[in-house]
């Protein structure tokens, strides 16, 4: 099977974010970079995938910056087979990303049997490049994937919808899986994956080179700012049973009387 | 003034609730409304005091699931031969994955998850939140129409005012075409409560809750107050709850009125994900936990006694 990962790079959680001084974007200059959360799910299952099936390749792909490809090494030292890289520095939207991984996908001189994404990106969290994606490569899409069981090209897919419940979905290969936490345990890169990871093929092209211009820019972002910060609240001091009923009888008028809440 | 088409799905006797608060927003339009299935009457004579001029249901072959081919399919159709500027839905689980798809067959922008937005001289600008709310910024779509565009729930509020139209029910028949992803089987979740996502109050529990068992107390203030539960990471990883209920930055982000965290100490990566809540209360032990300074009310005290006083003073006055 030809397997493909598509990851991106997002600053850490932990991160601080400050919009930059026009407010086009975030300050970039010191974050720290890694994988997005739920695309290490999706590299785990790649793996998974292709240890199933012999002859199998893994191949991730990223769109974004060079400066630090922290996130694609990750995923070889975990055991990918080869990486593509496609450079941009700028803040790109979901249809010039999916457009991108489309041509990436497609120079690689590949046909992918499945593509695996994660479900969403936790930068700009839109959850639209890997529906774009299919629709593009005119392939079916699962989402949300919690659970997934691979036959012979034949996938069961379980996606997690409101209130926990699961649709279960048979789908046939090609198809692209977006996957959620839960869906497996992402393993660690060992000390000699690391090593060989450094070795591993590494393929870079230009936007242009994939066919994205500034022409398929769909959506535009401005005036990024920090939310409102809130006035301070109201803390009540509840350790000492006698003062409980008290402090709580207050808290509820509030929320009904001052908040209006409930 | 824009052409605009509402998305929404049918619940048991109405539509989802989002559906309401987005009409609210669109007064001055010209806006109708279409779900795939029966409308129900009662909604449709709802719908039209908030401003839908014609509420359309969708009917076809193998349409009684969700299928994000077959609905991408019989959507696209109808849209186009509606020729419309605009196409919301509130951003539920079926629109997030069936939106990006139905925008890419029409080689169109979609705006995710809206927290508010204006349609000056018919044309959409919105506001979202990125890095789990950690950053706001304006979002305009551009290129091909329609544009797309999904609303986080409870974001908007109901309208304050009624804008009345004529709200036509009519029947619409569409097509689903191909459907190579199919559900063939549905698993209930463990709740039937509403989904976090769309739950006015929420009761979440912490690392503090010690044991799965122990969530009971918050199942009961819950009950209470209909609220929907959730839980931390902390909780989550140390098996107490499921991820279905995790809320931040890798969970789900959720903006109720209400949101009440027992036991929690207010991470970065768990704020990120309800900081917009429009009133939160805290109960820790710890007077220095950070979900304080986020707090709008915040009682220093013991969970285990404290949420037992406040479900019983709540269902004094529920
Ligand atoms: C990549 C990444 C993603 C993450 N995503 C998320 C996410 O989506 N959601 C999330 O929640 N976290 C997330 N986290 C984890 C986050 O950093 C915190 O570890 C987590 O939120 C802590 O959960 P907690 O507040 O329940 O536990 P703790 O931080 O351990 O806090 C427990 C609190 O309970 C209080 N307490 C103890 N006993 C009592 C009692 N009897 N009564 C009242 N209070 C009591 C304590 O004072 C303490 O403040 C993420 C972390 C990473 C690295
Ligand atoms: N720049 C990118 N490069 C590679 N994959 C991406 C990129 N952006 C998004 N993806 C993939 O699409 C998923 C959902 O992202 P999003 O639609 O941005 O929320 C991510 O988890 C990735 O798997």
């Amino acid at each position: 099977m030809n397997i493909f990962v598509c990851i991106k790079q997002v600053p850490d959680t932990e991160t601080k974010i400050t919009p930059n001084g026009d407010g086009t974007y975030i300050e970039t200059s010191s974050i720290k970079w890694i994988m997005n959360p739920y695309d290490e799910f999706a590299v785990e299952q790649a793996l998974l995938t292709k240890q199933a099936n012999s002859g199998s390749t893994v191949t991730v792909v990223r769109v974004g910056g060079v400066k630090d490809t922290e996130a694609l090494r990750t995923a070889l030292a975990m055991g990918a087979d080869d990486a593509i890289l496609v450079e941009s520095d700028d803040n790109l939207d979901s249809f010039m990303t999916a457009k991108a991984l489309k041509g990436a996908i497609e120079k690689s001189g590949k046909t992918a049997d499945v593509i695996f994404t994660g479900k969403q990106a936790i930068d700009d969290d839109c959850l639209q490049v890997p529906q774009l994606l299919a629709g593009m490569l005119n392939i079916p899409s699962v989402s949300v994937v919690v659970g997934c069981e691979e036959a012979g090209g034949a996938f069961t897919l379980k996606r997690e919808v409101e209130g926990g419940a699961l649709e279960v979905y048979e789908v046939k290969s090609p198809a692209l899986i977006a996957c959620n936490k839960g869906l497996n345990t992402p393993r660690y890169a060992s000390l000699p994956g690391i090593m060989k990871a450094k070795r591993k093929p590494l393929a870079q092209h230009s936007l242009a080179d994939v066919g994205v211009s500034d022409a398929d820019r769909r959506v535009k972002y401005s005036n990024f700012q920090l939310p409102p910060e809130k006035p301070a609240g109201k803390k009540f001091e509840a350790m000492d049973e006698a003062v409980q009923a008290s402090v709580v009888a207050e808290v509820v008028g509030l929320l009904r009387n001052e908040a209006k809440v409930i | 003034m824009a052409k605009v088409l509402v998305f929404t799905e049918v619940t048991s006797d109405n539509v989802k609730s989002v559906t309401y608060e987005i009409l609210g927003k669109l007064a001055g339009n010209d806006v109708d409304v279409a779900a795939v299935g029966q409308v129900p009457a009662g909604a449709v004579s709802e719908l039209a005091k908030y401003g839908a001029a014609n509420v359309h249901s969708l009917k076809g072959d193998n349409l009684d699931k969700y299928s994000p081919e077959g609905y991408a399919n019989a959507l696209k159709e109808f849209i186009g031969n509606g020729g419309y500027d605009y196409v919301f839905a509130g951003s539920t689980s079926l629109a997030k994955d069936l939106f990006p798809r139905l925008s890419g067959m029409f080689d169109a922008g979609m705006a995710s998850e809206v927290t508010n937005f204006t349609m000056d001289g018919g044309t959409f600008a919105g506001t979202r939140p990125l890095f789990a709310g950690k950053c706001l910024a304006k979002v305009e779509i551009e290129g091909p129409k329609p544009h797309f565009v999904t609303v986080r729930p409870n974001a908007l509020g109901m309208p304050s005012s009624e804008s009345p139209a004529a709200g036509n029910a009519a029947d619409a028949s569409v097509a689903a075409g191909e459907i190579r992803a199919a559900i063939k089987e549905i698993i209930k979740g463990a709740s039937e409560k509403l989904d976090l996502t769309e739950a006015n109050i929420i009761v979440s529990g912490g690392r503090a809750m010690k044991e799965a068992s122990n969530f009971k107390i918050l199942d009961e203030l819950a009950d209470a107050i209909g609220a929907t539960v959730g839980a931390s990471r902390a909780a989550v990883d140390s098996g107490y709850a499921p991820h279905s209920m995790q809320v931040g930055q890798t969970g789900k982000t959720v903006a109720p009125s209400l949101y009440i965290a027992c036991g929690i100490s207010g991470a970065i990566q768990h704020l990120a994900g309800m900081r917009t809540s429009k009133c939160i209360v805290a109960i820790n032990t710890d007077p220095d936990a950070p979900i304080f300074t986020k707090a709008d009310y915040g009682i220093v005290g013991d969970l285990f006694q404290i949420v037992p006083i406040l479900t019983e003073e709540l269902k004094k006055i529920m």
